[in-house]
């Protein structure tokens, strides 16, 4: 009997803090959860929408089995064009007017930079942002900002790491696109090289309004470069991979996490041109034969089929949009009945190797109080001319 | 007359009042309303008055937000002394750029200010200007607070308001400005060049010149507006001046009415508020009802908002 009370005491005790009086900040109440996002539906972009409408069909599909925690989600989002003085605008609209908890996933990095001293001098998050920018993990100086997929930083330090073990005498030839990503998978590949920093020996670069990246391949191949590190977006990797093979240039390649699509990239490009071709995986590719009967990949399928039908079955995006739906869903359920603000930032801080099943096996969400960089893990694949194919261990924290 | 006065001053107290009445993202709205307005003012003195069309008028308004964002960053300049720097700079390359282009007419005008409008983007991108631009990465401008006298003399305004007022008090110099400019000589002489310039030559007004300082007028005043743009959003970055800006100025003096200088500030309404409306009415498709809502103005008030309300007023005066 003692023994008992003492354990109904205890389990009292731990229970209390749970059953704690429910905290509120605006956007949140008994009944709902109010989400803010803004993303290119219109405008050169427009591809990139349908991460949107995924998350969007991912959200309604939280509310018919219940909602989280009781509450449904209200998911507000807002066309920004890809213009950054739009994404102002209607993020102040959201903050400020549509008082939401927090926005998720806002896309792209000019974007999101438009918008990230505001979200912090307001202290509302501007959870998981929809760019591989790495600056979006700096808690010191911006405690409201978070990413979510690999930062193209830690992605090419993995490809540096690769080289130096593989081939330590490699002569390396990069060609990336100028602008901000190009530039961030640069410094990646210069830091990962460190010392042997001089084994790069030709880079090329290209706008993203070129017409053709023939000259830059030509130039790559007359400087004798044996590894080839192409940092491009999926059109140009394509055109890339394709001249490459035209002109009787054999590198090892490696290619960015961007531009992974078997039908968006390899194909276009010829999938026997695109043989070897080294990259690091995080996401499950939903063209990529042996996930064929993957069960997350058949719920994945079903899931577009029943909320999002007009979405597409090939398009790695609508998986994406999938998967970061899953993260924040295990955030608001950590939260519990403390949804403010700051607890959100502080749960979604605090994920502990959570697995999202439409990653690749081995691939972990985890974050903590001085690293807001929610997926750090790959692992490299080699394409054999059908599928991706994995190989050594997962790599990355 | 009087009554014109009387109604310059109701507006003048809604104007005033207004920011007190509404949130402070309604007040960062309609200081961007404000700050369209002076861009669509001048691109009305080229297009309304002296009846050249500009595709690349976004061009300008990039130059200005450029021009007052990196004296702030780089040189630590006040907000308010980049302004008139910035419209003096793109008065200087709108005349520059007017000088060769006005040899051009009509639809190979609007051609030569296309490419202006679209090689903009790039421009800024450029690798030799990043050190001053930040290339792709734009520039993060602090936001202005209200000045320390205000705050002293016990009228508290949190920086949405200030900035709004601010925005009023420029937008009321430069309408002043238009007004004082076009009623008269330059006015009519711009006139007379988009009805017959030939006839407008024998009468003595020298063509090339007027064409180019309206060039370089309608370019001054679109870049003070890009100034106040900036400042108001607190970034600039190549992709906010894309071509479709430029399409958006254009858009909003027709929908606001031609040659009218009222006609700006209707133009403005609409280009800030229909996109976001159509984006609430349909998220599939907010261009098409966006497209909608220009048709339906378009063809229902064929002079503009501001012609419609002209013929309302004078049939109300005359049954």
């Amino acid at each position: 009997m003692k023994r008992s009370i003492v354990f109904l005491a205890i389990s009292l005790g731990l229970a209390a803090p749970a059953m704690a009086q429910k905290k509120y900040d605006p956007g949140a109440s008994d009944r709902e959860i109010k989400i803010g996002n803004t993303n290119p539906y219109s405008g050169p972009a427009s591809a990139y929408g349908t991460i949107g409408k995924s998350i969007a069909a991912y959200f309604k599909m939280v509310n018919d089995q219940g909602g989280i925690n009781g509450r449904k989600v209200n998911f507000l989002s807002y066309d920004d064009s890809y213009s950054p003085p739009k994404t102002v605008e209607m993020a102040r609209k959201l903050v400020e007017q549509d008082e939401v908890l927090f926005l998720f996933q806002t896309l792209g990095t000019p974007s999101n930079t438009a918008i990230h001293k505001y979200m912090n001098m307001k202290k509302v998050p501007q959870m998981m942002v929809a760019t591989g920018a790495t600056k979006w993990n700096d808690p010191k100086d911006f405690p409201w900002t978070m990413g979510w997929q690999p930062n193209y930083q830690s992605e090419a330090r993995i490809y540096a790491a690769h080289i130096l073990k593989t081939k330590p005498n490699a002569k390396i030839g990069v060609l990336y696109q100028n602008d901000d990503y190009g530039k961030d998978y640069l410094k990646g590949l210069h830091d990962g090289l460190g010392a042997r920093k001089s084994m790069i020996i030709k880079e090329v670069s290209y706008e993203v309004t070129d017409p053709t990246i023939d000259s830059q391949i030509v130039q790559l191949q007359a400087s004798g470069a044996d590894v080839f590190i192409n940092i491009t977006t999926p059109k140009f990797a394509a055109m890339a991979i394709r001249k490459a093979y035209d002109i009787g240039w054999r590198p090892t390649q490696y290619l960015n996490n961007v531009s992974i699509g078997i039908k968006s990239v390899l194909e276009p490009a010829g999938l026997e041109k695109s043989v070897g071709a080294i990259t690091l995986g995080y996401l499950k590719e939903p063209t990529d034969k042996q996930f064929e009967n993957d069960p997350a990949i058949v719920k994945w399928r079903e899931f577009m089929k029943k909320y999002y039908p007009e979405g597409s079955l090939v398009d790695n995006l609508n998986v994406y949009g999938y998967s970061v739906g899953q993260t924040i869903a295990q955030v608001l359920r950590q939260c519990g009945d403390n949804l403010t603000r700051e607890n959100i930032m502080r749960q979604a801080a605090s994920l502990k190797s959570y697995r999202v099943d439409t990653l690749l096996p081995g691939v972990m969400v985890s974050t903590s109080a001085s690293d807001f960089a929610p997926i750090e893990a790959g692992q490299l694949q080699r394409f054999d001319g059908k599928e991706w194919v994995r190989f050594g261990d997962v790599v990355g924290k | 007359m009087n009554r014109k006065i009387f109604l310059i001053i109701i507006l003048l107290l809604i104007a005033g009042g207004l920011p007190f009445l509404v949130s402070n993202y309604r007040t960062f709205q309609l200081t961007l309303v404000l700050v369209y307005a002076i861009a669509l003012l001048g691109l009305n003195i080229l297009t309304g008055y002296s009846g050249q069309i500009s595709l690349g008028h976004g061009a300008f308004y990039a130059l200005g937000a450029y021009v007052a964002a990196i004296l702030m960053d780089k040189a630590g300049m006040p907000y308010w002394a980049t302004v008139p720097v910035a419209g003096a700079a793109c008065f200087a390359a709108g005349f520059l750029f007017g000088l060769p282009a006005l040899r051009l007419e009509g639809l190979y005008l609007a051609l030569a200010t296309f490419a202006l409008g679209v090689a903009m983007p790039q421009l800024l991108k450029y690798p030799l200007l990043e050190k001053w631009t930040g290339g792709v990465q734009g520039i993060v401008i602090q936001k202005p607070d209200a000045p320390a006298f205000l705050t002293a003399a016990g009228i508290p305004l949190n920086p949405d308001r200030w900035l709004y007022f601010f925005t009023l008090a420029v937008a009321l110099v430069m309408f002043l400005l238009a007004w004082n400019l076009l009623r008269g000589r330059v006015g009519r002489a711009l006139v007379a060049i988009r009805e017959q310039h030939v006839a407008a030559e024998a009468m003595g007004v020298n063509g090339a010149l007027y064409k180019s300082a309206a060039f370089g007028v309608s370019a001054m005043f679109t870049g003070v507006a890009g100034a106040l743009g900036a400042i108001a959003v607190q970034f600039v970055a190549p992709d906010s001046f894309n071509i479709f800006l430029s399409i958006t100025f254009l858009v909003g003096i027709v929908v606001g009415g031609l040659a009218s200088i009222p006609g700006a500030l209707y133009g403005a309404l609409f280009i800030q508020f229909v996109p976001n409306l159509a984006d609430e009415i349909s998220k599939a498709a907010p261009w098409a009802i966006f497209g909608v809502f220009m048709i339906g103005f378009v063809y229902l008030m064929p002079t503009g908002v501001a012609g419609a309300v002209r013929l309302l007023t004078a049939r109300r005066r005359s049954p």
